[in-house]
């Protein structure tokens, strides 16, 4: 008999500024980590369940992803992987699900473009399209942000959350921006709302610091899915570098993988 | 060498970069002679049984798969590419591949408290248990974990086409093998070293 197993997946979200590997704080200040490759490599090694690589160039700046980038990376990765940044376009989104990637993320045009999100879906499958959520709290109130954070819109991140799955996505990333290389837990509120508005699986991310934190985030956030950033990439309080992940055995005895 | 049938729908290249960590050189090809030619057959695949199927034909792939699957070269579908393998889906009208005594179902889970959280599509990781010796699972002894992306899952006509199940509300056919054909539902391809072992098990072994 195959036993009943329960893997939540726990996800580093790799974060790209024009080639190099780097990490944000509240989408800002990015500090320089290395080569992207190479910690892909590393997380390969250490059998992560999934990855999530965001080129923030390509949405700042409004230009292609960088596909040449993507299949190095993709090359070294065998597990799933998701992509997200300047997508805008069909024919972007079936390359990159030709090179290895099998979920294409997308924000901005989730917002400026709706139909893409509903087209890709289609064509592509639900499993294949997640919709980026970045969240960001004013005046009391959850407001979501495109365009790398730097633009907020009118629309609650439950309210879009649910948009998006009327679209026809199969899966929410929900990102803090405020908790963002913050390394202060998961703003639980907010992943809860948005895990309560949809039926679709919602990945958590922003503030992770800590085992405790990812369980957290997956029994009291009713996440399906965990990531984080910092806490994959830094270590320590002097924040040195270093690409790492919890092991099979943490993650077991906290009660995570059951 | 392998060659990865292209109709379209799939992700062949995660395969290829896959064989070449292996050391197997692999084509992509819709081209019916290329297949004849090939040692072993992988039948990749992303999207609905219809359009599988349909753009299996458009090719006119579906003869030379069945004829090379009758001559007893190896073929392995992967996920929906396993699904096509079988007779017919759910999910669609039209007839499969039939090469292994099977049909794609959709999960149905009954109301119960416990199966109210499990989505589908099953997404994720899970591990599987072994149901027969075969050349494909060579070596395997660890409990192997796999990464699956489905709303459909084999079910067989007879205990003797099951090589591996699985646990998702109940359990089911995660790998199925007939002679020298095999399915995988899940994506060995995007499995670490436990589907990596599974495509070097296929290429070097069967």
């Amino acid at each position: 008999m195959a036993e009943r197993y329960t893997r939540p997946r726990i996800i580093p979200v790799l974060l790209i500024d024009d080639r190099d590997l780097i990490k944000t704080v509240q989408f800002k200040n990015p500090v320089y980590l290395g080569d992207p490759v190479n910690a892909v490599k590393i997380f390969n090694r250490k059998r992560i369940d999934e990855m999530v690589i965001l080129d923030i160039s390509a949405a700042r700046r409004n230009t292609e992803p960088d596909f040449e980038l993507l299949e190095d990376i993709s090359s070294q990765a065998f597990m799933p992987l998701g992509y997200g940044g300047g997508i805008k376009n069909i024919k972007q989104i079936k390359k990159l699900l030709s090179i290895g990637y099998e979920k294409v993320i997308i924000n901005t045009e989730l917002v400026k473009n709706p139909d893409l999100v509903r087209e890709a879906a289609e064509l592509t499958g639900s499993q294949s399209i997640v919709a980026s959520i970045d969240a960001k709290l004013v005046d009391g109130e959850y407001k979501c942000a495109i365009c790398d954070g730097r633009k907020l819109v009118n629309i609650s991140p439950d309210r879009l959350a649910k948009r998006a799955e009327r679209l026809g996505v199969g899966e929410i990333l929900i990102n803090s921006v405020d908790r963002d290389g913050r390394r202060n837990g998961y703003d639980i509120t907010l992943v809860k709302k948005v895990s309560g508005a949809v039926s679709i699986p919602v990945t958590a991310c922003g503030g992770a610091d800590s085992i405790e934190d990812l369980k957290r985030v997956l029994v009291e956030g009713g996440a399906h899915a965990a990531a984080g950033g910092s806490m994959f990439v830094f270590y320590g309080r002097w924040k040195a570098v270093l690409i790492t992940a919890p092991s099979e055995e943490e993650l077991i005895k906290e009660g995570i993988y059951q | 060498m392998v060659a990865i049938i292209d109709y379209g729908l799939g992700n062949s290249g995660s395969i290829v970069n896959m064989l070449r960590v292996i050391g197997e050189r692999a084509i992509i090809t819709s081209d019916p002679e290329k297949i004849e030619i090939a040692d072993q057959l992988i039948l990749p695949g992303v999207g609905a049984f219809d359009s599988g199927m349909s753009e299996l034909e458009k090719r006119d792939l579906i003869p030379v798969i069945q004829k090379e699957a009758g001559l007893g070269k190896p073929i392995l579908g992967i996920c929906l590419g396993m699904q096509l393998l079988g007779r017919r889906s759910e999910e669609g009208k039209k007839e499969g591949l039939s090469l292994i005594p099977f049909e794609s179902v959709r999960f149905h889970f009954d109301d119960r408290e416990e199966e109210k959280s499990l989505k589908i599509p099953h997404m994720g990781w899970n591990t599987t248990a072994i149901k027969q010796n075969k050349p494909l699972l060579n070596g395997i002894k660890e409990i192997p974990r796999y990464y699956f992306v489905h709303s459909y899952h084999a079910v067989c006509d007879s205990q003797e086409f099951v090589l591996m199940t699985c646990d998702y509300g109940y359990e089911f056919a995660a790998a199925v093998c007939k002679d020298t054909i095999y399915g995988v539902q899940f994506h060995p391809e995007k499995s670490h070293d436990f589907g990596m072992k599974i495509l070097e098990n296929f290429v070097r072994k069967c």
